[in-house]
């Protein structure tokens, strides 16, 4: 019995709900909603080595047996992410506690992070393709309210083009389903990968691939990036930064499981055109990176970029490349929210998001300082931080298969993102400072700490890559060979 | 503003009890016909909704003294907690388990655990749905 | 039948994208409402329409219809019940904040 694997996803729905019940109590809550995401890590590090032992694990709802029931399927590369995701919330939270306020935490802002955790823990572990649509929706909904809690005029306008924008995408998702539904007649993610084998990927099959990749692709931010700067950038830090790592994630796990998992039959059509929307992914967020003095949405589009990057190993397609976007999407998780909470704190200690308006921030914050340093190098890809062993492995496929053009896209937005922070860096971290030592508003430890924590991650996701090969490979090795994945589901082997 | 409207206050006496029990025989339909939580929990606040447009809120709150958010966080737990159920009985997550019992005056009856967590379904949506109406309706 | 509804579903998607791109919000959601609909009889047609009896236990002897797309339609519509009270709630907190509900001025302006 596995159902151990649903503890992800129904653990933060139960406290959730609970945390309703504890509207004033702002402790209990604090408590209960940190607690939870402390007990995934350690579910999420037991089921990854379980699974190196016992192979794919999966649990059936109901004890329908698939292909007829809804089930979760743990694979390495699904529990790699609710791991980091895990983390980040946890240490997101953390920072919530300082900084969030009183009122966001009356209007159950930690029961609405426990929905959002559980919906994205859910997409990454179900094995049913419109069970994968129903957690999306259950993380969009979280997310619609967290993007309005607050009440601001500016959250309120973002807000409604947030939520019209992410109804319209989940309708060519719900189309999408329907299209392959009439033309497969099964929903099981392993049935629907056997039978585009025996029938081969026909165009038809290949027409409803572009529609999910459109649907993927509005919620990944993939060249489709045009509503995300905008609804980034106006939540309070700890919102923004657990959508800065996490969303956008989720949306590129769908694009990878669809195009590995169902669609790889044409990869000189399917995998050519992510290529192609990635690539100009790149450029376009690298233009947006340099063009803006709001740090906000310099550091949006570097979510942007990011994504760009990580579509760049599925688009190579090799083992290597998929071991480097599986590496890359763990930095980028850990790193884009250390970006999003320390852009956040800068803004509060500076009172101000425009970069020319800020100078000297070092001399008063040097340990805050010198972890925006730490950030830059790991997102430019310098050993021996995390964002190196991820660049090298999909340089190493795009090398492999030739892929040059890519490959030289991918490498010169690394400068681009080191140019876009080092411009921070020098405008508001160097030079004369502007804040007086008597109107320092002091460095709280709850904003630090969450930092300094983040940081520590990234040190050691950069160090202990060679500790977490073995499960990266293996989870690549799931996405090279579907019918490992197949074979676990429908004839548990 | 109060309008003295005596003929739906009086319709709406009377019908209040009709909506009541269709709401009733849905959710309990719902086991093999149409009919089950979510339908029956939407006619049954559609009864809500009618008694705050025909009589003011505050005279209805007075008389339902229920927080709908709590209803609702209330509904959501009774439906997860079955799935936690079975944990505790070593069965896959959301198994159902049934029997035929012979209750006095009913006569044979199955009872399933699935109408648990339709009542919690049922609760979230009248919640959800009154939540939503008075949080639009409050400041007019 | 197939036909019939999915000209029917066409004509909604017009509706709605007629909706969805003018300036009131409230058509806007409308529009998605709508929007959605039309996806639900996309959902039943794709299923197959009229070839068999009710899916209902005890009621018919013979071969059903696919039930699968009706608990599709039906969680998609509870989904769409929820977006679109919580998306009205919205519209409405935003036409208190701001005293406008059209798009255009609710695009905001570079310094705020």
């Amino acid at each position: 019995m596995n159902n151990i694997l649903v503890l992800p996803m129904a653990l933060p729905v139960l406290a959730g709900i609970i945390l309703i019940f504890f509207r004033k109590h702002i402790k209990i809550q604090r408590g209960i909603s940190l607690g939870v995401m402390l007990i995934n890590i350690g579910i999420s590090i037991y089921l990854l080595n379980r699974i190196q032992e016992e192979g794919i694990l999966r649990l059936d709802f109901g004890g329908w047996e698939p292909p007829f029931g809804i089930l979760f399927v743990a694979d390495s590369f699904s529990i790699i992410l609710v791991l980091t995701t895990s983390i980040v919330a946890a240490i997101c939270l953390l920072y919530a506690f300082s900084s969030i306020g009183k009122a966001h935490e009356n209007m159950f802002f930690y029961s609405f992070v426990s929905f959002l955790i559980a919906g994205v823990n859910g997409s990454f572990l179900t094995g049913d393709l419109f069970n994968l649509y129903v957690n999306f929706e259950v993380m969009l909904l979280a997310s619609y309210v967290l993007v309005a809690l607050g009440g601001k005029k500016v959250q309120l306008r973002e807000s409604i083009k947030y939520v019209v924008i992410n109804v319209l995408s989940s309708w060519f998702f719900l189309i999408a389903i329907a299209y392959l539904y009439g033309s497969i007649g099964t929903l099981n993610m392993a049935h629907i990968s056997e039978r585009i084998a025996e029938s081969g990927q026909t165009p038809l099959l290949t027409g409803i691939s572009m529609v999910f990749l459109t649907v993927f692709a509005l919620k990944s931010g993939l060249l489709l990036y045009y509503w995300l700067p905008g609804s980034y950038s106006t939540p309070p830090t700890a919102v923004a930064a657990l959508f800065g790592a996490l969303l956008t994630k989720v949306g590129i796990y769908a694009i990878i499981r669809v195009f590995t998992l169902f669609f790889y039959h044409e990869p000189e059509f399917t995998h050519t055109i992510i290529g192609i929307l990635a690539g100009i992914t790149l450029i376009g967020g690298s233009i947006g990176a340099v063009a803006f003095k709001d740090i906000r949405q310099i550091v949006s589009y570097n979510v942007v970029i990011g994504v760009g990057f990580i579509l760049v190993g599925l688009a190579v397609g090799t083992q290597a490349a998929l071991e480097g976007s599986i590496y890359y999407l763990m930095h980028d998780m850990i790193v884009k929210a250390l970006l999003f909470l320390l852009a956040g704190t800068m803004i509060k200690v500076a009172g101000s998001a425009n970069m020319d308006e800020m100078s000297g921030l070092i001399r008063n914050y040097p340990l805050f300082g010198w972890i925006f340093f730490i950030v830059m190098i790991s997102l430019s890809g310098i050993p021996p931080l995390s964002g190196f062993i991820g660049k090298v492995l999909i340089g190493q496929g795009a090398v492999e298969t030739g892929s040059y053009l890519l490959l030289a896209l991918a490498f010169i937005s690394s400068i681009v993102v080191l140019y876009s922070l080092l411009r921070i860096f020098l405008n508001c971290f160097w030079g004369e400072t502007m804040i007086s030592f008597e109107d320092e508003i002091p460095m709280k430890k709850g904003w630090i700490i969450p930092c300094v924590l983040l940081a520590i991650a990234t040190i050691a996701l950069g160090l202990g890559a060679e500790a977490l090969a073995p499960y990266v490979s293996d989870a690549a090795n799931t996405l090279i060979n579907p019918d490992v994945y197949i074979d676990a589901v429908l004839y548990d082997k | 503003m109060k309008i003295n409207n005596v003929i739906l206050k009086t319709v709406t006496k009377v019908v209040i009890y009709i909506i009541l029990t269709l709401a009733v025989y849905l959710f309990l339909a719902g086991h093999n016909s149409p009919g089950g939580g979510f339908i029956g929990g939407l006619v049954l606040s559609t009864a809500f909704v009618l008694l705050f447009i025909v009589y003011d809120i505050e005279t209805i709150q007075k008389a339902l003294p229920f927080d709908f958010k709590k209803v609702a966080a209330l509904g959501a737990f009774l439906a997860v907690g079955t799935g936690f159920g079975s944990f505790v009985f070593d069965v896959p997550f959301l198994t159902q388990a049934f029997g035929y019992f012979n209750l006095p005056f009913f006569g044979e009856v199955e009872l399933t655990t699935v109408t648990i967590f339709e009542l919690g379904v049922a609760l979230v949506v009248v919640g959800v749905v009154v939540t939503i109406i008075l949080s639009i309706s409050e400041d007019v | 039948m197939e036909t019939l509804i999915t000209i029917l579903a066409g004509v909604l998607v017009t509706v709605a994208t007629y909706l969805l791109l003018s300036k009131s919000v409230i058509r806007v959601i409308l529009g998605t409402a709508i929007l959605s609909h039309a996806a639900h009889l996309m959902i039943m047609t794709m299923g197959g329409l009229k070839e068999g009896e009710v899916p209902l236990i005890g009621k018919d002897h013979g071969p059903y219809v696919d039930a699968l797309p009706q608990a599709l339609i039906l969680t998609s519509i509870v989904i769409g019940f929820a977006v679109t009270a919580l998306s009205l709630v919205l519209a409405y907190r935003t036409y208190q904040e701001t005293g406008t509900d059209t798009l255009d001025e609710l695009r905001g302006n570079k310094h705020e």
